[in-house]
């Protein structure tokens, strides 16, 4: 037991001396959660748009005015032809025209019908269809106080709920996936590049001729990144909650044993790249390839998995992170406990112990 | 300029035979592009609804009927109380609750006005939001039908209504593709420029053959040359085969100049080759490279606005942004490709690219000593 | 003073506290073998990579080839070869694009690469190893490529860090033939060295502790001077007194 703690201290000085190295391990989330908590959202808003007023009359100023006053629309007044309209689209200075025809409410009070031309870039298809339910929403809302002095028949009014996130932000989606990314990523890549690096130099057969028993070796080349991504994970979570006021709503227990056995899975798939690679570039573009990419797409918290073809969506069941993003969801957002996530955390089980099942086999393998 | 000859030969030679390296490099572009578009898909559509209908009326039931006629509503499940549509939301199961109070129809009659009751899972926001706002448009038009069908067409109609006549340019069938594809393909290229130009000189470094140039007369701009012309040459093959994957999968065919795609690539490149040499200049081992490496990469891809809207960072983030060559290259490869952009267009992106590459080449020349 | 090679006046590198080369002076004639000699850790390293432009000295002055060490590596680097402690051929180069490659650089000509890449393989030996990759030749092979090659553009001077590391003694004994035949066309030959047996086969030796030269002549009157029948004891004699250890 005493030269397996020698060989943890070992294994540690390697990851600590090296403070390019702890960047990565460190500034790598540090940087992710910022990014995602402050910096990115996949809400559109502040979009540029241009708004050509031909009628200048009470009812498109009031409409302007409320798009003015929606934090989606960054606004700017202009006539504008439609030439113009387009080399402000082709230098990218806008997103979206907006065009009320001359007797715009003169139309609309007389005919009760008018019309308000909108043109979109849809070179971005989401961010063209978001501004124009944007703007259909402020219409509806104008034609609702039009009428409201007279009383409307037959209301249904649908009174909305938003659960856990109701201030529709983006960080409570991303923490989770990023918590999934980050563990992966130094579990996997770091582990599998550290035991490649060890068989390149020539130092992995001091070791295996040591006294020390194979797979204590192998268990102490990981125990470090295991450490390293507990206190990650220790790092995001704080991160999250003073940071980005997301707060943890189940077991933090919990939370970290489920942690705990998708590090494992992810150093099992480490282990069984660096079993593979024969050089540390290889094991890069290996883990690159392999993991990173997988989990990046199909874990579910960049892209929607339900809208990905059939064979992807097969795929997806097949990836630990895809199930561990579900449980820390359901756990730290939710507050759900064990008895509504044993499914996942059995599956998970299962797909851990296959991997360790197939890191001993080739392991024997290599050593006979 | 025969030294510099003779570096290339070497490069190109060491580059061609490392077989693994050159299939990954040439491989990823076409695996990716053709896997990523599939997935990298925000549209929201398949939202789950679990319905519960305490009414089960003519009404209740022609509602919900609306409501899984439409496109984006899928999978609905029925339960009898919210509890158990509560687990539903809880195992994932379902998006939104729908809760149709007992005497709903009789209320909406009789009252003239009655309520429904949505409930959201809201951790993913922006799906939330535009999931319920698509609920909310139906239960309108719902709400129109029965009030047509009660109410005389003349009182009715006194209500004005505005049309939006919606016109979508460059993209008329909102393909998420002709979206994605190009900026993927950024995304793409200025992943294997920055990691193959970093990890290039550190391995020179530890494998000791560095040691051997440095004695040499070679002049460092020879040397840092002959690093990144090979490079350079890779990242016009990968891109031209993610041209080529884009025409002849996604069939997209770019709307302004191609030449001029090229042009601006070719000095997109040397930024960014740039970046990667400074990388390696600040490295020691392989493992450094690709940290420091990964920890850029990341940053810049994240910021670049191929994933998100650039508009709607904060101030600060657009500034970082600014300083990320790929986000130039990204918007002018959208530009070009799907608005037809030209290059007086792409102007203000070009100068970025131009002012970045300097820094990053003469920072890294600078950096790169011969001597201790 | 046209035939000094080197010329070293208090030659002195620091790092931070540490003084790695102690005011060295010394010079080195023309077509002379100069053995530099010395423990781990004794300074040799860090002499030769001043000399060869690729450290820059704390104060001291030095020569090279009639240039100065501070203003004018880059023409130094012009009249040198050098061959690293370090391995420093391309493994994933063949023998003859190795060769190529450095002769390059150095500026010959095609068709002088030619000739004396044909000529440096005949005389190895190793002709019909000429499109074998770097990385399966062995090692006392590489080593002799890797002299050769250094020497392919004819330098003044070529500077040998622990070439024979390794290496088992008749490749050795083959090593210094290669040395002798490049001394006898004119090159000095500068080579630092922990094997003393190889110390015996310089024109003059000096002796490296603890940064400092504390002994330069010629191996037989070295041996006088210490009397003793060996340089090996020589050696023995001077480091007893040294402070550091090896590495």
């Amino acid at each position: 037991m005493k030269q397996f703690f020698a060989f943890i201290r070992k294994e540690f000085y390697h990851v600590f001396r090296d403070k390019k190295t702890l960047l990565m391990l460190f500034g790598v989330p540090i940087a992710q959660v910022l990014l995602f908590g402050f910096v990115l959202t996949n809400e559109i808003k502040n979009s540029k748009i241009v708004v050509c007023d031909y009628a200048k009359d009470y009812a498109s100023q009031e409409v302007i005015r409320k798009i003015e006053a929606s934090r989606y629309f960054n606004v700017q007044k202009a006539s504008m032809s439609h030439d113009q309209i387009e080399a402000a689209f082709r230098t990218g200075e806008i997103k979206m025209a907006v065009i009320f025809p001359a007797d715009f409410y003169s139309d609309l009070s007389h005919l009760n019908k008018a019309q308000i031309q909108v043109i979109a870039d849809a070179s971005d298809p989401n961010t063209a269809t978001t501004l124009t339910s944007y703007l259909s929403s402020i219409l509806n809302d104008f034609q609702t106080e039009m009428i409201s002095t007279g009383k409307v028949p037959y209301t249904i009014k649908p009174e909305v709920r938003m659960l856990y996130n109701p201030e529709l932000l983006g960080a409570p989606n991303f923490v989770p996936g990023v918590m999934a990314l980050v563990l992966m990523l130094i579990c996997a890549m770091m582990t599998s590049v550290a035991i490649v690096k060890e068989k390149e130099m020539g130092t992995m057969e001091v070791l295996l001729v040591s006294p020390l028993k194979p797979y204590l070796i192998i268990i102490a080349k990981t125990v470090p990144y295991l450490l390293i991504s507990l206190l990650n994970l220790t790092a995001i979570l704080l991160m999250s909650v003073y940071l980005l006021d997301l707060a943890i709503k189940g077991s933090i227990v919990l939370l970290f044993a489920e942690s705990t056995l998708f590090i494992i899975s992810s150093l099992a798939l480490g282990l069984l790249i660096s079993v593979r690679a024969e050089s540390q570039m290889s094991a890069m573009m290996t883990s690159q390839m392999s993991l990173m990419l997988p989990t990046m797409l199909l874990t579910g918290f960049m892209f929607p998995i339900e809208n990905m073809p059939v064979a992807m969506q097969v795929v997806s069941y097949l990836i630990p992170s895809h199930y561990y993003y579900v449980i820390v969801k359901a756990v730290m957002l939710e507050g759900l406990g064990f008895a509504s996530i044993w499914r996942e955390t059995l599956i998970m089980a299962f797909i851990t112990l296959v991997l360790v099942g197939i890191n001993i086999r080739s392991f024997k393998t290599r050593l006979a | 300029m025969r030294t510099l000859r003779f570096l290339l030969q070497k490069e190109f030679k060491q580059i061609l035979r490392s077989r693994s390296l050159l299939i990954s490099i040439l491989m990823m572009p076409i695996i990716q592009l053709t896997l990523m578009p599939l997935a990298a898909n925000y549209e929201v559509k398949n939202i789950a609804v679990a319905v519960v209908d305490h009414d089960h009326s003519s009404y209740s039931r022609k509602l919900i009927d609306k409501i899984f006629a439409s496109k984006y509503f899928s999978g609905g499940s029925y339960t009898t109380s919210y509890s158990a549509a509560g687990k539903l939301i809880e195992q994932n199961k379902a998006d939104i609750i729908l809760e149709i109070p007992h005497g709903f129809e009789d209320n909406l009659i009789r009252d003239d006005h009655e309520q429904i009751f949505l409930a959201v899972n809201a951790i993913n926001g922006t799906k939330a939001g535009i999931g319920s706002g698509y609920l909310g448009a139906i239960v309108a038009d719902f709400n129109n039908d029965i009030r047509q069908q009660w109410v005389h067409a003349s009182r009715f109609s006194d209500a004005p209504a505005i049309d939006i006549v919606p016109a979508n340019w460059y993209n008329p069938f909102m393909s998420y593709f002709l979206f994605m594809v190009p900026g993927l393909i950024v995304s793409l290229l200025t992943g294997l420029g920055v990691f193959s130009a970093s990890l290039n000189i550190v391995k020179e470094k530890e494998i000791g053959t560095i040691e051997q140039i440095n004695v040499t007369p070679i002049r460092k701009y020879h040397f840092i040359l002959g690093k990144l012309i090979p490079y350079w040459v890779l990242g016009m093959t990968v891109f031209t085969i993610g041209m080529l994957v884009s025409r002849f999968v996604y069939g997209i065919v770019p709307l302004g100049s191609i030449p001029m795609l090229y042009g601006f690539l070719s000095v997109y490149l040397v930024t960014l080759l740039g970046a990667g040499l400074l990388i390696s200049t600040y490295s020691d081992t392989q493992q450094q490279a690709v940290s420091l490496a990964f920890f850029f990469m990341l940053i810049f891809n994240m910021i670049s606005g191929v994933f998100t809207s650039i508009d709607s960072m904060p101030e600060w983030g657009k500034v970082m942004s600014y300083f990320s060559p790929m986000s130039h290259f990204a918007a002018v490869m959208r530009m070009v490709v799907l608005k037809g952009s030209t290059f007086h267009d792409i102007m203000p992106h070009f100068l970025a690219i131009v002012l970045l590459g300097i820094v990053f080449n003469t920072w890294a020349i600078l950096n790169y000593r011969k001597t201790t | 003073m046209d035939n000094i090679a080197i010329q070293a006046d208090k030659l002195t590198k620091r790092f931070d506290d540490f003084t790695a080369v102690d005011a060295i002076t010394f010079d080195v004639r023309q077509g002379e073998i100069f053995g530099f000699v010395g423990a781990n850790g004794a300074g040799k390293t860090t002499a030769m990579r001043i000399l060869c432009g690729l450290s820059r000295p704390t104060s001291g002055a030095a020569t090279v080839a009639g240039f100065d060490v501070y203003k004018e590596a880059e023409k130094i680097k012009k009249n040198i070869g050098y061959m690293s402690q370090k391995f420093s051929l391309y493994e994933d180069l063949t023998v003859m694009e190795n060769i190529t490659f450095y002769a390059g650089i150095y500026g010959l000509s095609d068709r002088e690469i030619k000739e004396r890449g044909a000529k440096l393989l005949d005389r190895l030996g190793i002709t019909h190893e000429a499109k074998t990759y770097v990385a399966s030749l062995p090692l006392g092979w590489r080593q002799k490529l890797s002299f050769s090659v250094a020497v392919i553009h004819q330098p003044k001077i070529v500077f040998l860090d622990e070439p024979t590391g390794g290496v088992d003694p008749v490749t050795r004994r083959q090593f210094w033939d290669l040395i002798y035949e490049a001394a006898d066309s004119g090159i000095t030959v500068f080579v630092t060295t922990h094997y003393m047996d190889e110390a015996e086969y310089c024109n003059r030796v000096s002796v490296m502790v603890d940064g400092r030269i504390d002994a330069l002549d010629t191996p037989s009157n070295l041996k006088k001077q210490f009397n003793v029948d060996s340089m090996n004891k020589v050696f023995y004699q001077l480091a007893r007194e040294a402070k550091r250890s090896g590495d």
